[in-house]
């Protein structure tokens, strides 16, 4: 209720600005203007839409899957963790823009450059949560482990693992809005779809409005994307859940 | 009822080993010495209660005896031995009979063999409905039930008790113990009891064995010769526990 109100201030403020502000609608459309190109263009944005949010959610699964497999080995040798570490931490300090024309470059113009920059983005948060929530299994839970019998491997599947679940969708929870910004730049280094290609596409055209409703577009993607992966981890793992409320 | 016992699990261990042979053991984490110079003997199928003061190396009598530490000197000896361990340790994500039947699937079972071989054992000892509830679901003498049979399920000839119903309140804690009198009768083991309360260790061991504070060892060993099953107000029982809390209180004024 609150948060609907603070959206209606926030908007009617938005409207009063670009129409009686200083700032032109090319450049500041008012959010009537954006309402009427997201009716107007709709079928435009959406047929955009339906390929960002493929690569998007590609790249999330890509990420989820990866990430979860480094995580493991990372928590198997240790010196692997304390040699590659940095250089994971590394890794996401370099900015997409720069890495995004040489992906293209090895991999086309097709769908698989944009999966690989979304996944690359998303993968380092669910490394780190995935790390974290595998050493937090109690060490005499391994312990009792051992006196049952079990081996490494063991340890790991049914203890280590299922624990470490639900820290790795929160990885991804924390991951998604970094992942719809960059499918964006995915599609600013060279594409011919999408709601990144549409909005590089409509600022030149001077359809300010345009670029907007596709905002508008990624941001609600991504509000939906993250309650979509907190209804899974709910669904998938109610125990999770069950452990606060009891 | 109890006379004729009936291993209800398929995986009940022979009790023809060598039971525990703890000699002159001594334990020490850098300058702390657990336990030291502690011997300790239980028979095959001999239930031992361990009571001590709090710190003075139960828990680590219990590792020794489960092999997951060796002692700094003297010599452990077991038959292979499961822990249940005091925190119940239940996986929080398994339903009641996966948790059971995890020490099955450790082994190399199957999900669907091991459910099919621990789901009669649930059904046995009280546990029929809540085959599918998770630990998260269930009351906290249920879990200890849970875990207790994840031990028993691990199908070792001796079985390690870490304080198994130090966290649950008076009323539950006198019904476990009850159970796990009834549940040993059926299912003979060779059982190292440990616990803080002396009346616990009366009502369920065969013999009393009473520990010093750190460093532990073992200063006093009463045989309990009272028939199963027995309540607290019996006399043998009292004045048992009135010569265990002798020994305890005798080595706390030394």
């Amino acid at each position: 209720m609150i948060a609907l109100l603070l959206v209606a201030l926030l908007l009617g403020a938005w409207q009063l600005y670009a129409v009686h502000g200083p700032v032109d609608d090319l450049i500041l459309p008012a959010p009537s203007e954006i309402a009427t190109a997201l009716w107007e263009d709709r079928a435009l944005l959406w047929d955009n839409f339906l390929v960002t949010a493929q690569e998007v959610a590609l790249g999330i699964v890509a990420a989820l899957v990866v990430g979860f497999a480094c995580a493991t080995a990372l928590h198997f040798w240790r010196p692997l963790r304390r040699a590659t570490y940095p250089l994971l931490v590394a890794s996401q300090a370099v900015p997409i823009v720069i890495v995004a024309p040489l992906l293209i470059v090895w991999l086309g113009f097709g769908m698989a450059p944009k999966v690989a920059i979304i996944a690359l983005i998303c993968f380092f948060p669910i490394v780190v949560t995935t790390l974290d929530g595998l050493g937090r299994v109690d060490r005499d839970t391994l312990r009792l482990l051992r006196t049952l019998d079990a081996s490494r491997w063991a340890a790991f599947r049914f203890a280590e693992a299922p624990a470490a679940l639900p820290a790795a969708l929160s990885g991804a929870k924390i991951a998604v809005a970094v992942a719809v910004i960059g499918a964006v730049f995915a599609e600013y280094s060279g594409s011919s779809e999408g709601l990144g290609h549409l909005i590089l596409q409509a600022i030149p055209q001077l359809e300010t409005a345009r670029a907007w409703a596709a905002v508008v577009v990624l941001a609600a993607f991504a509000v939906a994307l993250f309650y979509a992966l907190d209804l899974a981890q709910r669904r998938l793992l109610p125990w999770t859940t069950n452990e606060r409320t009891s | 009822m109890h006379s004729t016992p009936s291993p209800a699990t398929a995986s009940a261990p022979a009790l023809d080993g060598q039971g525990i042979r703890v000699e002159a053991a001594t334990r020490r984490y850098g300058a702390v010495t657990a336990v030291e110079d502690l011997s300790l003997a239980v028979s095959p199928g001999e239930v031992v209660a361990v009571v001590g003061p709090s710190g003075c190396g139960k828990s680590t009598l219990l590792s020794l005896v489960c092999g997951l530490e060796r002692p700094d000197a003297g010599t452990v000896a077991a038959d292979p031995a499961a822990l249940m361990p005091q925190r119940d340790l239940l996986l929080p994500w398994a339903s009641a009979l996966d948790n059971a039947a995890l020490p099955l699937r450790l082994r190399g079972a199957g999900r669907r063999e091991a459910r099919a071989a621990a789901a009669p054992v649930l059904a046995e000892f009280g546990l029929a409905g809540f085959e599918r509830a998770r630990p998260g679901e269930l009351s906290g003498g249920m879990r200890q039930r849970v875990a207790f049979l994840r031990t028993l399920l691990a199908g070792k000839p001796v079985l390690c008790l870490d304080e198994p119903f130090g966290a649950l309140d008076a009323i539950a804690r006198a019904e476990m113990q009850r159970w796990l009198a009834d549940a040993l009768a059926r299912e003979p083991r060779t059982v190292l009891l440990v616990t803080h309360d002396v009346e616990e260790a009366v009502l369920l061991g065969d013999r009393v064995a009473v520990m010093s504070p750190r460093p532990g060892r073992v200063v006093a060993d009463l045989r309990v010769d009272v028939p199963r099953p027995r309540v607290a107000t019996d006399p043998a029982v009292v004045e048992l526990r009135a010569r265990a809390l002798a020994a305890l209180g005798g080595e706390a004024a030394a």
